[in-house]
């Protein structure tokens, strides 16, 4: 995976609450195993009834095109648990998500592929906000994880917390699987008792078709 | 924890099932079962094959054809080809990965969290994985569900683990007695309205008291399904005889000296009388009615006899007013009598035999209203079957509803099932979200009963006064 180590760059505003992985990535109704991920993100938010592109829609404005940081309410990424909904963030640039507070399931698929995800309290927020707005895609805001702060116009830094171990996995970017396999005795270990112990549900689910009955 | 330490059941099934704490604080659970799905598993299968890692316990998982299936009668891959695709590469994935395929033509295909439940594929204190957010659903059997993302569906089948942070214990006491017409879904939708849509984010939801005890099996599968919307991943309810009575005799459930073994096990999956909770939240269930969402997510929820809100309160202002466009209200509108174009009984939320009992119990000898399109789609092939030959098709069906193969269907539309614009649908799933159910679709989350009364009347009914 990707290390994240520090990013600057334009902020998007997205200031909502309960913003949900239907509306971050919306399933397409022409279904593809490869879909243009740039296209799926905010999809249907971002276009007028007939479909077209809406021009005031704060995502559609030029300025915000090359924004790697996403500014949002609380909730954000309730819902389904579509890792699309993290992938159409990449596939836009969007590498770290400040948020008054962020879904269990998004926030996981964020530290999957390397996307820092920020929850800032309330009154931390709101002053965050005004910047934000007030920079409107001019000035980059450059979050560093390293030193735990973001910078950039309107004001001091903001200092934000992270689990020291969610803050180790994206600076050094672990791969999440290899992690897990330097346990891979205690896997075996853990399995043989369970043999012992409850040996049902080490029963396999039969192969063949049709069938519904357990082999040992 | 000293062994001593009174636990919840949640800790005694987290604790059952560790296995090692990884260098970045998370702790590594086993998943004795996991169900995959024709949405996210081919891209999982695909990135298996680029890095070359095999998967440990294909005996494990199993692979279930739900999401973009068709529901056309008849269906095969070129009834809904954008769905093909999905379908073959579970096909081909699951075969050389050596992982049984539920396929659409197989008898026991359907919607992996009413399938896996009704085989016995889910036992109580078990942990339950699928790359899908309603894994939550078996708890009501008292197993621990798990939903997970691709990433993390590809390390459970490399691992047959989930490394997770443990979440906290909160526990909801639902007290009372349920009147008539008045289930698990309503009581669910309730308790989204009183506490929102956020509340369980980073805990684990035990649902206790009563009414919990007093939901037959299916019904707390339905209350358990929606613990995701309230943002918690898992919620459960402690198994007893009737968990027991539901689970014996089918086919993955283990018999003779082993059943007993295991029934001596799942006696100690409650958690102690003095377990110590971080939140505890109670429900008064007494005198509920039939509940609706009248917005765009599941927290804005009325009983059908009450009005949707005036704009009185700044706080919520912006949103109240957002959703109440959206669907096309009039703030303080009662939602009584507002006209509907589509019913949908369906999903892993509602639509297990008991759920199209209920439906059917009101529909009988009535007809959906004229210009309604009203559809079924039983949760899985086994429902059908059963629904059909105590004959409930030939009711849903002589009142004029469709009556589809079992997939998710109109749930997520995924396999092409959606409303129309503007259109207003009372739906017996789990999410309201704009689009949803297609574009610019209005829609109502409501139970089996009020969908049905709703599909009669062709407006939004109370099942009561029917
Ligand atoms: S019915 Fe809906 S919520 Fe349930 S598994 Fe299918 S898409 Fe997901």
């Amino acid at each position: 995976m990707q290390p994240f180590i520090s990013v600057s760059g334009a902020a998007i505003p997205l200031l909502e609450d309960d913003v949900n992985t239907d509306q971050i990535a919306p399933i397409p109704t022409k279904r593809s195993l490869k879909p243009d991920l740039r296209d799926v993100f905010f999809h249907r938010a971002r276009r007028l009834a007939d479909d077209t592109l809406d021009p005031a829609h704060v995502l559609n404005q030029p300025r915000f095109a090359a924004a790697s940081i996403f500014v949002t309410g609380r909730n954000f990424g309730c819902g389904s648990s579509r890792e699309g909904a993290v992938w159409t963030m990449l596939a836009v640039g969007i590498v770290c998500i400040v948020a008054r507070s962020i879904a269990d399931l998004y926030r996981e698929n964020c530290l999957q592929n390397g996307v820092l995800p920020v929850e800032l309290p309330d009154d931390v927020m709101d002053d965050f906000e005004k910047r934000v707005l007030a920079a409107d895609g001019g000035e980059p805001f450059t979050i560093d994880l390293r030193t735990q702060t973001i910078s950039g116009p309107g004001g001091p830094d903001i200092r934000f917390e992270i689990s020291e171990a969610d803050r180790t996995r994206l600076l050094e970017g672990l791969d999440d699987i290899g992690m897990s396999l330097r346990h891979e005795q205690a896997i075996s270990d853990w399995e043989a008792r369970m043999r012992a112990n409850s040996p049902w549900l080490q029963k396999a689910v039969r192969q063949n078709s049709g069938s519904t009955e357990t082999v040992s | 924890m000293p062994a001593s330490m009174p636990r919840t059941m949640f800790d005694k099934m987290w604790d059952a099932h560790f296995v090692a704490r990884r260098l970045d604080g998370r702790e590594m659970i086993y998943v004795d079962r996991h169900v995959l799905h024709d949405l996210h598993a081919p891209h999982a299968f695909e990135k298996l094959e680029s890095t070359g890692r095999a998967v440990r316990r294909p005996d494990l998982t199993c692979s279930m054809q739900d999401h973009t299936v068709a529901t056309k009668p008849g269906r095969d891959e070129t009834t809904n080809p954008d769905g093909a695709q999905f379908q073959r590469a579970m096909r081909e994935g699951s075969r050389r990965n050596g992982i049984r395929l539920f396929d659409l033509d197989d008898p026991e295909q359907g919607i992996s969290h009413v399938v896996a439940p009704e085989l016995g594929l889910v036992l109580p204190g078990a942990t339950h994985a699928v790359p899908d957010s309603h894994a939550c659903t078996v708890g009501g059997l008292g197993a621990l569900g798990l939903g997970c993302g691709t990433s993390e569906l590809e390390h459970i089948l490399v691992t047959q683990t989930i490394a997770l942070k443990r979440p906290k214990n909160l526990r909801i006491a639902l007290t009372g007695q349920l009147g008539p017409y008045v289930g698990a879904k309503d009581v669910a939708l309730r308790i989204l309205a009183l506490h929102g849509t956020s509340f369980g984010r980073g805990n684990a939801i035990e649902y206790a008291g009563p009414v919990a005890s007093d939901l037959s099996i299916e019904a707390r599968m339905t209350l358990c399904n929606l613990t995701i919307e309230m943002g918690a991943r898992s919620g459960f309810i402690a198994p007893d005889e009737k968990t027991y009575a539901y689970l014996a005799g089918l086919p993955y459930v283990p018999r003779g000296a082993e059943w007993e073994a295991a029934l001596a096990q799942w006696s100690l999956v409650p958690g102690d009388p003095d377990a110590v909770f971080d939140t505890e939240l109670s429900v008064d269930c007494t005198g509920l009615g039939p509940q609706i969402t009248w917005g765009t997510d599941q927290a804005q929820t009325i009983s059908v006899d009450e009005a949707v809100p005036s704009l009185g309160v700044a706080e919520a202002r912006s949103k109240t007013e957002r959703a109440l466009a959206y669907m096309g209200l009039e703030p303080g509108q009662p939602v009584l009598g507002v006209k509907v174009d589509r019913v949908f009984i369906g999903s892993c939320t509602n639509a297990r035999l008991s759920d199209l009992r209920a439906a059917a119990a009101l529909i009988r000898g009535k007809s959906v209203a004229p210009g309604l399109v009203a559809l079924v789609v039983p949760g899985s092939t086994s429902v059908k079957r059963a629904a059909e030959s105590e004959g409930l098709d030939r009711i849903f069906k002589d009142a004029g509803f469709l009556w589809g193969e079992s997939g998710c269907s109109m749930c997520a539309g995924g396999n092409g099932d959606r409303g129309l614009p503007m259109e207003r649908i009372v739906s017996t799933t789990n999410r309201n979200f704009e689009g949803r159910q297609g574009k610019a679709v209005r829609t109502h989350l409501a139970s089996p009963e009020v969908a049905a009364a709703s599909a009669i009347a062709g407006f939004i009914a109370d099942p009561r006064r029917i």
